[in-house]
């Protein structure tokens, strides 16, 4: 017991201080760590549906999408700009406080979340993974249309200029300054996540173990059975759907105030076969190899960006670090899952349905 | 009434080669469970080859009437693309055909972004142009035209259609491929060789997806590395639409989906008074999906495949 107080200790002060290391070579590789704690939180969401209620979701980019538009078009001059009902009540942009958009993005994706899951509920494993993915699609299609008529979304253009995070009087998006010492405004960023993280951890967890959490798991394991013992499958299934939705929502509003820019681009189905990708070569179902997959497989293509250069210069430019990086994602995924088919660090007690035929 | 004729026209088209694609994803599923995502990547190495060839063809023979080429490079490119998808399933999906449900499928999705990639480093990722080799002049309908590569994909189609008939109805491959999607441990009890059989499934799905593939380029007169994801995406709509694991429901659902699609992008600016363009066409594929599926989880035609969990 003393001996796992001290490795979380330590993994606890390693974590905390990795920005200000990073930060000494440049802010980029702060960035790289602030994106693999979104995607981490994605896949923590993202395996509430697939790795505890054992649905297949191929699009659950689209909720990381509801979120981030949600903070887009509240916190940007978008609206403002288009709809003169806009401009008169709000002369300076809208720009709604964090506590009001935050918990309306969430809450929306969840509901998005439960629009998907009720049409769905009596498909199983395959066909429910191409609706989804076919909802991810038409979510796109609309973000990407929806400037004409009238101007929603700014189409493929996407929406700029978008609010940074302010809570208390801090603004995220800018330095801070501790007497001569300068915390950079990723770093603040990623403080922020890691607190996202940590909390979105102990809440899976505490699912994991809840009556909740059982009866996903037995709905996974056998959904006859669990229907048999008393469990309401439909509303079980529901809530992993709006709960799993409701992480992506959060994810996305953060997203979109990091970056200060979300265009359709950003939720291509590639995003979505990535998320899928994590939680599946991680270890489904398992919190610390979600975890494990998501910061491997978003932040390691990153990393390689910086050595692509040589490899570049060898093939005459054709093998560029992009195309790099999409190929190494594309092996990652092949070879582990032919070496260890049930991810890199699988549960120690896993349920048949995840185990050999 | 025109306007509806050519839509229907350019339906019919589009949805045959949907079909085509479509019986590769359902011929796949129906023996080993799988949803294939490689498989509209198998169309785009198909399409790319065959422009590959038609090229060296040109420089080689200018003179050549222009049929004899598409011809050549059709049969050269299902080759390549057999021996490709052949590769793919003893490489990727073989060692994990007793694996958890989900591992073959990112082994997939994997294939499917590297064959992508590795299309873009040896094709280079710019549209190219796609000759027209046969005749442009359009042959008109009562008002609608077609044009004779329009023509040369429906016979195409058909001619394919028969010949896969023929082969999975009255052929000793075919009762050994219908035996391995009913129960690959009786049929292997009873002399067939599943391995092999899966095999030929997946060289027989590629011969068709690089059939439609060629047809597409042709048809549309581009390639692009990326140019089988979205056909690859809705082919598989259709096989899913018509009850995937159904070689007839696999059939008629890429033709009427090329049908909805067709017909729908044709109208809907009409119908919405313009607020919704032809640029949403991708997303009818999808919204009849959601729809079928709700109403009839296994499909138009019903699902073949034995239930399974």
């Amino acid at each position: 017991m003393k001996s796992t107080n001290t490795k979380l200790l330590i993994g606890a002060v390693a974590l905390l201080v990795l920005p200000l290391i990073l930060q000494g070579f440049g802010n980029a590789w702060v960035r790289i760590a602030d994106m693999a704690l979104l995607y981490v939180l994605l896949a923590l969401g993202l395996n509430i549906v697939v790795g505890y209620a054992g649905l297949l979701d191929l699009g659950y980019v689209a909720f990381f999408a509801v979120g981030a538009y949600m903070f887009g078009l509240m916190a940007s001059p978008q609206l403002s700009d288009n709809f003169p009902a806009f401009a008169a009540m709000f002369p300076n942009g809208l720009h709604s406080p964090l506590w009001l958009i935050v918990p309306l993005g969430a809450g929306l994706a969840g509901l998005f979340g439960i629009l998907l899951g009720a049409p769905t509920l009596k498909l199983r494993g395959d066909y429910l993974a191409i609706v989804t993915l076919g909802f991810g699609e038409i979510i796109r299609v609309f973000m990407n249309n929806l400037d004409h008529p009238i101007n929603i979304t700014n189409g493929p253009k996407g929406l700029g200029q978008i609010d940074s995070i302010k809570f208390f009087g801090l603004d995220l998006g800018k330095n801070l300054d501790i007497g001569s010492y300068t915390l950079s405004s990723v770093s603040l960023y990623y403080y922020l996540f890691l607190v996202l993280v940590v909390v979105s951890v102990i809440i899976c967890h505490r699912l994991q173990l809840s009556r909740i959490g059982r009866a996903w798991m037995a709905i996974r394991e056998d959904e006859i059975a669990a229907k048999a013992m008393g469990i309401n499958t439909r509303n079980m299934k529901l809530l992993a759907f709006g709960m799993g939705a409701t992480f992506g929502g959060v994810s996305g509003t953060m997203f979109a105030a990091f970056q200060g820019f979300v265009s359709p681009e950003s939720f291509s189905l590639m995003e979505s076969v990535m998320i899928v990708a994590m939680v599946v070569l991680g270890g489904i179902g398992h919190l610390p190899g979600v975890i494990l997959g998501a910061v491997l497989l978003s932040a390691l293509p990153e990393v390689l960006r910086y050595v692509a250069g040589p490899l570049q210069a060898m093939t005459g430019g054709r093998l560029d670090s992009a195309i790099l990086r999409q190929l190494l994602i594309a092996l990652a995924m092949i070879v582990v899952m032919l070496v260890r088919p049930r991810g890199l660090w699988p549960a120690p007690d896993h349920g048949k349905s995840l185990q050999a035929k | 009434m025109e306007i509806l004729l050519q839509q229907i026209i350019n339906g019919l088209v589009l949805g045959s080669m949907y079909a085509l694609v479509a019986l590769g994803y359902t011929m796949v599923y129906g023996i080993i469970n799988l949803i294939n995502f490689a498989h509209g990547e198998v169309l785009m190495v198909g399409a790319l080859t065959s422009w590959t060839i038609i090229g060296l063809m040109r420089d080689a023979w200018p003179t050549s009437p222009g049929w004899l080429v598409l011809f050549v490079a059709l049969i050269i490119s299902c080759v390549v693309a057999s021996v490709l998808n052949f590769v793919i399933e003893k490489v990727a999906y073989r060692p994990l055909r007793n694996s958890p449900k989900l591992a073959p499928l990112i082994t997939a999705i994997g294939m499917s972004i590297l064959l992508q990639t590795l299309a873009m480093i040896i094709w280079k990722p710019n549209y190219k142009p796609y000759p027209t080799l046969l005749p442009s002049a359009p042959l008109q309908i009562g008002g609608a035209v077609i044009t004779p590569t329009q023509i040369l994909i429906l016979g195409l189609t058909a001619v394919s259609l028969a010949v896969l008939m023929w082969l999975v109805n009255y052929t000793k491959l075919g009762r050994a491929m219908r035996a391995t999607a009913e129960n690959p441990r009786v049929a292997a009890l009873m002399g067939v060789k599943p391995d092999m059989v899966i095999s030929a499934t997946f060289v027989i799905g590629a011969v068709l997806a690089t059939i439609a593939g060629v047809m597409y380029a042709s048809n549309y007169g581009t390639v692009q590395h990326t140019m089988g994801f979205l056909p690859g995406l809705k082919a598989f709509t259709a096989a899913v639409f018509g009850g995937i694991g159904n070689l007839a429901g696999a059939v008629v659902g890429g033709i009427l989906l090329g049908l909805i699609e067709s017909i729908g992008s044709g109208y809907i600016g009409v119908l919405t008074g313009g607020v919704f363009g032809s640029n949403y066409s991708d997303i009818f594929a999808f919204i009849v999906l959601i729809i079928i599926l709700t109403l009839r989880p296994s499909g138009l035609l019903g699902e073949r495949v034995a239930d399974r969990a």
